[in-house]
């Protein structure tokens, strides 16, 4: 079954690419999101049936030199089966979405077939992105971390025909490998250390890694905290953190199911996936998750600021999406992993159905994608309205303070805030956060009153066209609404409740502490022993079934690294401590909320004067956000130029003049005599070649001849 | 066991081009065809009989296989065979070669005399990757060239006399000194028989000439005399210049000849000659060779990012590529040497597949200048795809050829040196850049230029003859075991033979250090 799910978007991308001139444009069409819809289903039946234990799949050998020995596999745990949902049922919508969104295109002529291209890059993309989380090893991640890459890069460019689009294309592939460079150097440590790059080894490996000393460059390292650096470098790149996130707001290029499916949901969660996958590592490399916060936590701030000001409704979401990551990037920082998750999976159902609402906005707006020409749409399209209303809701965090009713956003989110608290004692990474969820509810609410509310400003023309989307367009917005009310609260326990219970979710060993007594020691001793064998966990569980109830009781987790999905060491304790954090703590994001929203309706429904004014007075500060921080200016500067200037250099000075130019010298003085000797010019170099070859053999076979000859 | 494949492999394209001189006669159309279908007759032949010669091939015995001795003129002697390092160059080329020739369907200036140089040149080819003998090597080696300075010269550019000239030049100063290194290493041995030389001791004593200290002596000297005419072939930063010129004069199937199969001759000989013959020297110059190989990378990468021809850009990417091929050999461990035989296979594919590419256009535009293109995914979007697969197995994208190969000698790299490891593996980010970038302007945009507004896209003759290689590319990116299980125990006997003698001249030194 897992096969199916892995492979039948590859048929549907081959089906899609090359037979639709046998089966048409709508046969393609068809197909492939068929083939999409058999995935999701089957892979929510995988997740709803999954009790926790690894499993491993062998397809074919792959790479083998030596001792190392990587294969084509599939490695099923509750990670894996995470993200088999999240992408199949994401991806499937945007399949069903993109028939009616991508129908007509006015970037194509009529007759031109772009649709079936447009569908199998959509179905590679799934296929390559199952493949980055079914891997159990780090090259076959690094394949579907690539081949999503090379999805990206061709849908991005999707408009061949716009130089905006091609350039978007390329800075995107070009970024994300420099990511790869990071990643690339921590995978070839890993083997050069562990002698083996599949996840079981390296995990089992993972306590000794953080013993030992690797020599690196100009000194050494300890080389847990390498790797894991190393490898957080590539999850830089493909999930846009400071630094490496310039290409994703460009990614705005592409289409916009495009953005919605691998521009919000799938793609740019890689990297937040691939921290939680190696959490074994991690856990070992507490510098390295230091920086993993931090980082998080400037993204999360950085990309909120810019969001602020953008007018572009795709680049609003586009940096909410970085901020958002920036968020996850915090839980997996603080080594609260399943806190990371657990965003990563309902910021996929709010972001997806934001992004197709945007979507939905632009296709009734035909193809206008600034603010500014909005306005008071909420009439013309009022279930996008809604949908967008919803996935705003969500984003935003409403819910009810200090309960888990909520929307999926506030769940998720202020768990992520509760465990930066906890996780690094009130410091910088938590502030950041909940200023940066102050400013996301200010950007989240501008662009929906600048859009539905108002009066609609712009081409007159366009807004009396303004349409709502056809029924495929709308089906998948409702479903992902309900994803994005719901999922919060019924997966909240799972991912973010108490350690038994997020351990067992999850396949991890797990005990209750130690300090309880000599006969709960033993239960611990229990858990253990049968670890191994992958029921361990359960069997505790039905150990501790009844006591567990009681609220005395506390867990911890007790897997060695390797052990279910994700290895939380049993001096982590961030989950248990983020549920104890002061009430002030666990309110903060919802009144940052309410403060963001009570901004915008003040500044947009009110006194829709004030922004103007404001960005008048603060003009430099304006411009320094409108502008993203200049940072594609000095990226320019510093990197871009730079490269080109000095290729042109070393081509025409150091090729040109310096190796040439020695060269002819040298040649000057050699050559005339030869061609003198030969007579005519061009056949004359080939037989003073031949020449030389043949006094050569003749040298050579005197010295032998006079040697005594070879016997 | 005696056996005459080799011989018959090696032959037949020469016998080919014998009829072909002998027998046809004329320059009319008909004998045009003719010459044509003789050569690509022939060349397939070659392949069908070398199949043979893979089939029958056992892995896992690292000797030399399917052996031919003869005595020869003037007591040299005639010898042949192959083992798991040569066997798949051997394939490389006779695949390689109908490909070539379909490739030049359409020349039509002195067919016949194209027709005997590029028969005559695969024979001479085959004979390096499996000559036994030195003597026989040099004249193979060294021979090979003689047809495809005719190839350029005589079917080239513009500029061909100038590209031949540098050519010949390089290559001249190189052979000069491999040959007298190849009598230094007769006069020391006796002997001319290569695996007789493969475990023969070269001296390695330190000694001093004209007040220079030279460490690993003999071995030393010797391995620099032969790394004087590879790094030529390979070719390496800094002595890479005479290939871009080379290259953009050369005719298309030139070109792919001479990227395909011609550039692996450097890294062969470093395998079959450096390491096991002078395994003291090749350590000596390791550092050297690897950082070569490592500035290699990025410069040419750059040098890549500021080309406006087409067939000049792929040439310096060859070189980046090549990169990595003497990085991984020097790194001497299984996953370097693997990669290393590895890379030089993908690229024999790939670059030969872009200079293909380049070629489709260029008969139809004749200009390899990038700004004369620009939109071709309009009127050829099986152009396209194609150019789009092959510039993704250069950039060495995962499922393609190329990442394996790249990806095993960084792997190796590492384990060796993390400096060249990190100058090495910024490649990937450059080669994204130059490749990318060169599609983005020849294919992708929209159609403005008038002149290119009838263009065709490619024909059927066009489209079979990529075939082979997307097929290849992705097989042995999907599933690379096909390669490395047939040079993996050869590969490993190399490495320990090169380790064993490492430890007993280290164990030699310090012996002599005791007892002083």
């Amino acid at each position: 079954m897992e096969q199916i799910i892995l492979f039948a978007p590859l048929v549907g991308a081959i089906i899609a690419g090359f037979g639709w001139r046998v089966i048409g444009d709508v046969g393609a069409q068809w197909v492939a999101t068929g083939l999409l819809f058999l995935s999701a289903i089957l892979s929510w039946i995988v997740f709803l049936g999954f009790d926790g234990t690894t499993q491993s799949i062998h397809i074919l050998d792959w790479v083998r030199s030596g001792t190392l020995d990587t294969a084509w596999a599939i490695r099923l745990d509750r990670l894996t089966a995470i993200m088999l949902i999240v992408i199949t049922t994401v991806s499937a919508l945007v399949h069903l979405y993109s028939m009616g969104y991508m129908a007509h295109d006015e970037n194509f002529a009529d007759d031109e077939s772009y649709r079936p291209r447009f569908f199998a890059y959509l179905s590679l993309f799934t296929f390559a992105m199952l493949m980055l989380v079914t891997a159990d090893n780090l090259l076959q991640m690094f394949f579907g971390w690539e081949g999503v890459g090379l999805a990206s890069y061709l849908l991005i460019g999707f408009y061949f025909r716009k130089p905006s689009a091609n350039a978007a294309a390329i800075k995107a592939f070009v970024v994300n490998r420099v990511g790869d460079f990071g990643f690339a150097l921590g995978i070839f440590a890993l083997f050069f250390l562990v002698d083996s790059i599949k996840f079981d080894d390296v995990f089992a490996a993972a306590p000794e890694l953080a013993e030992t000393q690797l020599t690196f460059l100009w000194t050494e390292w300890n080389a847990a905290n390498l790797i894991a650096f190393l490898l957080f470098v590539g999850a830089m790149g493909k999930s846009a953190q400071l630094i490496l996130h310039t290409w994703l707001p460009d990614a705005m290029e592409g289409p916009t199911p495009v953005s919605a499916l691998i521009h919000a949901a799938t793609m740019v969660t890689a990297g937040v996936f691939l921290v939680c996958r190696m959490s074994p590592i991690m856990e070992f490399a507490p510098s390295a998750l230091a920086f993993v916060t931090v980082l998080g936590a400037m993204t999360a701030f950085f990309a909120a600021t810019v969001g602020l000001v953008q007018n572009d409704i795709k680049r609003v979401i586009a940096y909410s999406t970085c901020s958002q990551l920036g968020y996850m990037f915090v839980a997996a920082g603080v080594g609260a992993y399943s806190v990371a998750m657990f965003h990563l999976l309902t910021h996929a159902f709010f972001k997806a159905m934001l992004f197709l609402g945007a979507g939905s906005v632009i296709h009734g707006m035909h193809h206008e994608q600034d603010m500014r020409n909005y306005g008071g749409l909420r009439k013309k399209l009022p279930y996008t309205f809604w949908a967008m209303l919803i996935g705003t809701l969500a984003i935003t965090g409403v819910g009810i303070p200090l309960t888990t009713i909520g929307f999926a956003g506030f769940l998720s989110k202020d768990a992520i805030i509760e465990s930066a608290y906890a996780g690094t004692a009130g410091g910088f990474a938590f502030w950041a956060l909940v200023i940066a969820a102050l400013f996301t509810s200010f950007y989240s609410w501008r662009l929906m009153f600048l859009t539905f509310w108002g009066e609609p400003r712009g081409d007159k023309h366009t807004h009396e066209h303004a349409h709502e989307s056809p029924m495929v367009m709308l089906a998948p917005l409702g479903v992902l609404a309900v994803g994005s009310v719901l999922a919060g609260m019924v997966w909240y326990n799972s991912f973010f409740g108490h350690t038994d219970q997020v351990a067992k979710f999850f396949g991890v060993p797990y005990a209750e502490e130690q300090h309880h007594g000599d006969d709960h020691a033993k239960d611990e001793s229990h858990g253990d022993e049968h670890a191994d064998d992958g029921h361990g966990e359960e069997k505790a569980a039905e150990g501790h079934g009844e006591k567990g109830k009681g609220e005395e009781h506390h867990y911890v987790f007790t897997g060695k690294p390797g052990e279910g999905a994700i290895y939380t060491s049993p001096e982590n304790t961030v989950i248990n401590d983020a549920h104890k954090v002061p009430k002030w703590v666990k309110a903060s994001p919802f009144v940052a909320m309410v403060i963001g929203f009570l901004t915008a309706f003040w500044f947009y429904i009110i006194n829709p004067s004030i922004p103007g004014r404001l960005a008048e007075n603060q003009r430099p500060l304006y411009l320094f956000l409108l502008n993203k921080w200049y940072f594609d200016e000095i990226y320019d500067f510093l990197f871009v130029r730079p490269a080109k200037a000095l290729g042109h250099l070393l081509w025409k000075r150091g090729d040109g003049n310096v190796i040439d130019g020695s060269i002819n010298g040298v040649a000057m003085g050699i050559i005339p005599f030869f061609t003198r000797l030969a007579g005519r010019a061009q056949s004359g170099y080939i037989f003073t070649y031949a020449f030389a070859m043949v006094i050569g053999i003749a040298v050579l076979v005197t010295w032998m001849s006079l040697s005594g000859g070879a016997e | 066991m005696e056996s005459n494949l080799l011989s018959i492999i090696t032959f037949i394209p020469a016998i080919a081009a014998l009829i072909l001189g002998v027998f046809l006669r004329g320059e009319d159309e008909t004998a045009q065809r003719n010459a044509k279908w003789v050569a690509l007759i022939a060349t397939s032949l070659t392949f069908l009989v070398s199949i043979f010669v893979l089939v029958g091939f056992d892995p896992n015995d690292t000797n030399f296989q399917f052996v031919e001795e003869r005595q020869w003129l003037l007591g040299l002697q005639y010898k042949m065979g192959v083992d798991g390092i040569s066997i798949l160059f051997v394939m490389l080329t006779t695949f390689m070669m109908p490909i070539t020739i379909a490739a030049s369907w359409n020349v039509t200036h002195r067919v016949k005399e194209y027709m005997i140089a590029f028969l005559i040149l695969e024979t001479l080819m085959l004979g390096v990757f499996m000559a036994l003998d030195l003597v026989l090597f040099y004249l193979f080696f060294e021979a090979g060239l003689i047809p495809m300075f005719l190839i350029i010269g005589i079917w080239g550019g513009k500029e061909r006399i100038y590209a031949s000239f540098k050519f010949f030049l390089y290559t001249f100063l190189g052979s000069v000194l491999m040959l007298v290194a190849m009598v230094a290493m007769f006069s020391e041995a006796g002997t001319t028989d290569i695996p007789t030389l493969m475990s023969h001791q070269f001296g390695s004593e330190t000694f001093s000439l004209l007040g220079v200290q030279i460490v690993g002596g003999m071995q030393t000297l010797m391995f620099l005399a032969f790394f004087a005419s590879f790094a030529v072939k390979m070719p390496m930063w800094p002595v890479h210049t005479w290939l871009p010129d080379a290259h953009v004069q050369a005719p298309t199937a030139g070109s792919v000849v001479l990227a395909a199969i011609l550039l692996k001759m450097g890294g062969y000989g470093f395998l079959r000659f450096s390491l096991p013959m002078f395994p003291i020297g090749s350590e000596v110059m390791t550092p050297l060779v690897l950082w070569m190989s490592a500035i290699a990378i990025v410069y040419t990468s750059l040098v890549a990012l500021a080309q406006e021809d087409m067939k000049k850009l792929i040439a310096y990417s060859s070189v980046a590529h090549m990169g990595y091929v003497t990085m991984g050999i020097f790194a001497a461990n299984q996953q370097g040497i693997d990669g290393a035989i590895f890379q030089m296979l993908s690229h024999g594919f790939i670059s030969g597949a872009l200079f293909l590419c380049v070629g489709v256009i260029y008969d139809r535009m004749h200009t390899r200048e990038i700004d004369a293109y620009g939109g071709l995914v309009n009127r050829m979007p099986a152009y396209a795809l194609i150019f789009m697969l092959f510039t993704m197995a250069n950039v060495g994208l995962p499922g393609t050829s190329g990442f394996i190969g790249e990806f095993l000698t960084l792997v190796g790299i590492f384990q060796v040196n993390t400096w060249v490891a990190l100058v090495a593996t910024s490649g990937v980010i450059l080669s994204a850049a130059y490749a990318l970038w060169l599609y983005r302007r020849v294919v992708m945009g929209d159609l403005i230029k008038e002149s290119l507004k009838s263009i065709t896209d490619m024909s059927k003759r066009e489209r079979a003859i990529f075939a082979p290689l997307v097929v290849m590319t992705i097989l042995l990116g999907v599933y690379p075991s096909l390669v490395t299980d047939i040079i993996g125990p050869s590969v490993e006997a190399l490495i320990s033979n090169y380790e064993l003698a490492l430890a007993e001249a280290d164990a030699a030194t310090k012996l002599a250090a005791a007892t002083e």
